[in-house]
């Protein structure tokens, strides 16, 4: 159960650094990535998984 | 005083009288329509004064001698804007299609300075994205506002925001001495601003449809009211967005009024298909320059109208129309050995201080000349200026990027807007495509001054009804123009001038090459 980012799409803005509780998501080589190891999809946090609600280029999906 | 003429002859201004002692009650001898920021002490607080007369994005005059700076350093935002592709810039200022540096809080600091040193009239730092500067946390932005109090406590702090996390940072604003915030509202009713906002991220969860438009509106209106009581200026920009909200800007305009707003800035919806924005795709056009103009009249009255926006980008460096932000890159900025020596830009703003009465007073009498020998019924014109700053004539009519367009009439000469063009003359040979587009742009122009013009451009313009002007080369852009509406009103009682009301001009939008 986790989240990933679709290199492709991002366009590095940081909104879900920011956003997520697990500190999953960092900056990597000019694209951001979610560790697998980290993410939750957000349970026992938030109702919904906190990347993909802030993400203006809508590319943080389930892996 | 030496000193100070030889940096004027750097900054290209012309020549700088020296100030001459005029009675300080002179600066405050507004009677001029145009009596708004530009104006000074009479209709404004003097605290308030302090704080606008040196910052280029809120007084019409200091956007003549002052500079400004953005640094992106502010990349997520918490909304999504129909204006607005994110693969670009903020839209927050309405700036489609272009892409800024980003810079970490370090980098942007080294920036600053490097800059400062190079530009005196450099008076204040802007975070305006290229996301919104408060999402995130404003993590970035509060950093880099630190740094700057600490090494460069003389300039002054401002940010935009489009409001909907403003009220949790009001009081770290006011922390770090941020005296001015530039909010973009774009609607008070959630049924337009749903038609604008597709979603807000908001309280751990995405917002759509009215629901979304209703909590924004609600967060701008508390945020707005939390400045004023912070004794903190705003600024309120509005995105023109013909059919969606231009009548409704009106409503705007009394709403943030009422507020305790300081300015209200209405720009143009800039939209091109190639911006990939959703306007742009669905065909949503921007205003025309009489529309826009036309709507900013009827404002007048209400919130504190600005006209002179440039709607900059995200990194723009420099003085009115200019954009420097290219020399700056951030290879060049890492090799500099930085100073920090802020005495070449205090010796500046003295200077200007000096100026500022005689100024005041200069432009009063010329205006008092025109309406004692002008009648009620001459209509104002419009002019289209060539200047590089210091409200003097002072740019080749080739060189001009954009041109200011000043309003004339009876009570006097105001600032209205400005036209961006292409350049006509790239390396010495006029350009016949681009001389149409100056044409367009300054269409509903009687005039066009400049400090020097070819032959070739100036029968062009002739042809098109549109007098070019070079006998006030290097003298003062308003006192030139109530000459010149002088004239004008005699030449139009003997009938060898005709008025050009009726003709529309063509806005758009930035671009760096
Ligand atoms: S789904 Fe939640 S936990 Fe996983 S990366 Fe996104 S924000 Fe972090
Ligand atoms: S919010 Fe989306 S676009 Fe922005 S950095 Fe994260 S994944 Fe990339
Ligand atoms: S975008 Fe407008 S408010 Fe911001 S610096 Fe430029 S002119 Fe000033």
């Amino acid at each position: 159960m986790a989240y990933k980012i679709k290199a492709s799409d991002c366009t590095a803005c940081g909104a879900c650094e920011a956003e997520c509780p697990n500190i999953a998501i960092s900056f990597k080589k000019g694209t951001y990535v979610i560790d697998p190891a980290k993410c939750t999809e957000c349970e026992g946090h938030f109702k919904s998984p906190q990347c993909a609600a802030v993400c203006p280029a809508d590319c943080c999906v389930p892996a | 005083m030496g000193n100070v003429i030889a940096l004027d002859g750097i900054l290209g201004l012309g020549e700088l009288k020296t100030a001459v002692d005029a009675p300080q009650s002179a600066a405050s001898g507004c009677s001029s329509s145009s009596c708004g920021s530009s104006d000074g002490p009479a209709d404004m607080a003097p605290d308030v004064w302090e704080k606008v007369k040196n910052h280029p994005c809120y007084s019409e005059e200091a956007h003549h001698y002052f500079a400004r700076m953005h640094v992106a350093v502010a990349p997520a935002c918490n909304i999504q804007c129909n204006y607005c592709n994110r693969k670009y810039d903020c839209s927050n200022e309405s700036r489609p299609g272009v892409v800024s540096e980003k810079l970490t809080p370090d980098q942007a600091l080294r920036k600053v300075l490097a800059v400062a040193q190079e530009i005196p009239q450099l008076s204040v730092i802007g975070i305006a994205g290229p996301g919104d500067s408060l999402a995130a946390g404003g993590k970035n932005s509060f950093a880099t506002f630190e740094a700057l109090a600490k090494h460069a406590p003389d300039l002054k702090l401002c940010i935009s925001t489009n409001g909907l996390a403003l009220p949790d940072h009001v009081e770290r604003l006011k922390n770090y001495n941020v005296d001015h915030v530039t909010i973009t509202i774009n609607m008070v009713d959630p049924e337009v601003g749903e038609r604008i906002y597709p979603w807000i991220f908001y309280d751990h969860r995405r917002w759509t449809g009215r629901d979304a438009a209703k909590i924004l509106h609600e967060r701008q209106m508390l945020g707005l009211e939390m400045l004023t009581s912070a004794g903190i200026l705003a600024k309120i920009n509005s995105v023109m967005i013909p059919g969606i909200n231009d009548e409704h800007l009106k409503d705007v305009n009394k709403a943030v009024k009422s507020r305790g707003a300081f300015l209200h800035n209405i720009m143009p919806l800039i939209s091109d298909p190639a911006h990939g924005t959703h306007f742009g795709l669905t065909g949503q056009r921007g205003p025309t320059a009489q529309e826009l103009k036309l709507l900013q009249d009827e404002c007048e009255g209400g919130a504190k109208l600005m006209r002179h926006c440039r709607q900059c980008r995200a990194d723009a460096v420099g003085l009115l129309g200019e954009d420097r932000g290219a020399e700056f890159t951030t290879e060049k900025i890492e090799a500099l050995e930085l100073k920090f020596d802020d005495s070449v830009r205090r010796e500046y703003r003295e200077h200007v201080e000096s100026e500022r009465a005689e100024r005041h007073r200069s432009k009063a009498a010329a205006q008092a000349e025109v309406q004692e020998v002008v009648g009620d019924d001459v209509a104002p014109i419009l002019i289209a200026v060539a200047t590089k700053g210091g409200e003097r004539i002072n740019e080749h009519f080739g060189h001009a990027k954009e041109f200011q367009i000043y309003e004339v009439g009876v009570h006097g000469a105001k600032f209205v807007g400005h036209r961006r063009v292409e350049e006509y003359c790239e390396g010495g040979e006029g350009n016949d495509d681009a001389l149409d587009v100056v044409l367009a742009a300054i269409n509903d122009c009687a005039a066009v001054f400049v400090a020097k013009i070819g032959g070739c451009p100036k029968k062009s313009l002739e042809a098109a009804g549109i007098e070019p002007v070079d006998r006030f080369a290097f003298e003062y852009i308003e006192e030139s123009a109530l000459t010149y509406f002088k004239d004008y009103a005699e030449r139009l009682a003997q009938g060898t001038a005709t008025s050009r009301s009726g003709h529309d001009a063509v806005i758009r939008p930035a671009m760096r090459a």
